[in-house]
């Protein structure tokens, strides 16, 4: 290859470029420095941020409270805040009328004149037995239907039929197998609650990844092993998803059960109130219900919670 | 008769069944591989290596052909052929430990729970990651969840490892420190191994013997190239051997010349 000639090669002008420009002073006078703001308190961060959480809530509440004593007037049919407050404030205030704690154990007064807590109480005794029958049996079926894929086509139909069936339909029938009412009354919260915890927990089963299926299957595991140390860590979250909303399932329940067994419980309560045109009665009861639902369905959660973190 | 090679893949042919037919994956595959020797296994995408190293770890049945190991055939999963999966699979519910110490108490039977333990705490030192060891997978980050997958492996003394494209994952820098982690367990267990991975590089610096396929469908074994540089390697010492520039332009010239990537040839 030819040399180029000499001419052709011009030095880069380094030297010329290689000076270092000063930043000019005007342009640093121009730069603005914002003022730092002043630090603050911690305690003073933590306030703000429990504020941020819990104002919003607290002006719903107020707006919602507003709305309901414009929307109902003194003369409305459907009593005002102000109205429920001035017929019910012994209900409000005495809940626990007629239960005696020994500990933390209650004991209910027999008859009629309990306040609206003993109620609850009852009610929450029912729900919990109602519940645990349906979660112990309903995460084993959904484990079933789960991995065996001819108990999935036997029952899955079935299961999709009857989880459609309102609680109050199944009263006639419950008390038509049990002649009682106490136990049909359970049976009808076990059969409200028992869907969603069988659905969950079989799709809980059916969509563990194929990666574990992989490393149980490399590591030879046996039928018992497979069953303790993949599908029931990987389905937990499913499952307490089908727990949650069945907990909720079975507290929606609790009315319709309770016509049925007369006497104590909230849905008694309400039914008695309705009876004797309480409506404001009613109104509590309908608190107090929904604060109940959302404690249980929140501790049910934690459980959920508690138990994937282990 | 001839003797039979450690592990020996005599005419493996797998078809996967699909809507329009009979799908073709991997058409009579010969290979044997010697006790001791590492196995890169190079192609393009689709070509067949995860169906293949499937096969021989037992998940998917060949459709025709054998595989032996070790004069047994191959016919179901089993801990002698641990495998380190592309994702690590290491069971989120588990520590560190108990991921390895799953893997143990289905290999080691006989041995005493503090026996177990021990060996459990020394294949994570192999892959320095005792200082992880209660933690959950999701507290560690990939390269490191990738050495427990390793280590869980390595833990259950397999006849052979199996690595399915273990770093593909993994950035280069962190994919590094793992391919010397490999390098130095070789250099101590003279493991069986067979390794997918789609890095030319990857694939010289750890393999005794790249086996190059070509295009799926029907893939079949293009290339067989012995890798011809001292053990225990050294990333540094063997990258200026000629020997090592011979392989890698070799690999490169199939991949790229002879068996061009069927997504850019079209």
């Amino acid at each position: 290859m030819a040399s180029l000639p000499e001419t052709q090669i011009t030095p880069a002008p380094v030297a010329a470029a290689a000076v270092i420009l000063p930043y000019p002073e005007t342009a640093i006078a121009r730069r603005f420095f914002p003022p730092m703001p002043q630090a603050t308190h911690p305690l003073l961060v933590k306030l703000q941020g429990f504020a941020s959480t819990v104002l919003p809530t607290a002006f719903m509440l107020a707006f919602l409270l507003a709305f309901w004593s414009l929307a109902c007037g003194p003369d409305s049919a459907l009593p005002g805040p102000a109205k429920v407050w001035e017929e019910s404030h012994e209900v409000i205030l005495h809940p626990f009328k007629g239960v005696e704690f020994h500990g933390l154990v209650p004991d209910i007064q027999d008859g009629g004149d309990v306040g609206i807590g003993a109620h609850i109480m009852k009610s929450l005794a029912r729900v919990l037995k109602g519940y645990a029958l349906s979660a112990v049996i309903g995460v084993a079926l959904g484990m079933l239907v789960g991995t065996n894929k001819y108990a999935f086509r036997a029952l899955d139909p079935l299961f999709q039929v009857l989880r459609t069936v309102p609680p109050l339909a199944w009263l006639p029938i419950s008390l038509a197998i049990f002649q009682q009412a106490g136990p049909s009354a359970i049976f009808l919260i076990f059969i409200t609650a028992i869907w969603p915890i069988i659905m969950n927990t079989a799709v809980g089963v059916q969509n563990i990844p194929v990666q574990y299926r992989n490393v149980a299957k490399v590591l030879a595991l046996n039928p018992a092993e497979y069953f303790l140390r993949i599908v029931l860590p990987a389905c937990v979250p499913h499952m307490f998803t089908g727990l949650r909303i069945g907990v909720g399932m079975s507290w929606l329940a609790i009315v319709a059960a309770e016509m049925v067994q007369g006497g104590t419980g909230i849905g008694f309560f309400i039914w008695d109130s309705y009876n004797s045109s309480l409506l404001s009665d009613t109104i509590v009861a309908l608190v107090w219900i929904g604060m109940v639902g959302f404690a249980l369905d929140r501790i049910v959660g934690l459980i959920g919670r508690l138990i994937a973190r282990s | 008769m001839k003797q039979r090679s450690y592990l020996a893949l005599e005419g493996v042919t797998v078809e996967f069944p699909t809507k329009a037919g009979k799908f073709c994956a991997l058409d009579h595959i010969d290979l044997n591989i010697e006790k001791g020797q590492f196995v890169a296994l190079i192609g393009h995408s689709g070509c067949g290596k995860s169906t293949l190293l499937n096969a021989v770890a037992g998940l998917n049945k060949p459709t025709k052909g054998v595989i032996f190991l070790d004069g047994e055939v191959v016919d179901r999963p089993g801990p002698d052929r641990a495998v380190v999966f592309q994702d690590h699979s290491l069971l989120p519910w588990l520590t560190v430990e108990e991921n390895v110490a799953l893997a143990v108490s289905k290999t080691a039977q006989g041995k005493s729970k503090a026996e177990q333990k021990d060996w459990v705490m020394h294949n994570l030192e192999l892959v320095q990651m005792t200082h992880a060891a209660t933690k959950r997978p999701a507290e560690i980050s990939g390269g490191m969840k990738q050495r427990v997958g390793i280590a869980r492996a390595i833990a259950m003394q397999p006849r052979v490892l199996l690595m399915d494209e273990p770093f593909g994952a993994l950035d280069a820098l962190t994919r590094a420190a793992l391919q010397d982690v490999v390098m130095e367990l070789q250099a101590r267990l003279n493991n069986t191994v067979m390794m997918i991975t789609h890095d030319v590089d990857e694939a010289v610096l750890l393999a005794d013997r790249v086996v190059m396929m070509t295009n799926g469908p029907a893939a079949r074994i293009g290339e067989d190239l012995m890798v011809d540089l001292p053990r225990p390697r050294q990333r540094l010492s063997v990258i200026d051997l000629p020997a090592y520039g011979a392989a890698r332009s070799g690999v490169i010239h199939f991949l790229h010349e002879r068996y061009r990537n069927p997504a850019q040839a079209a």
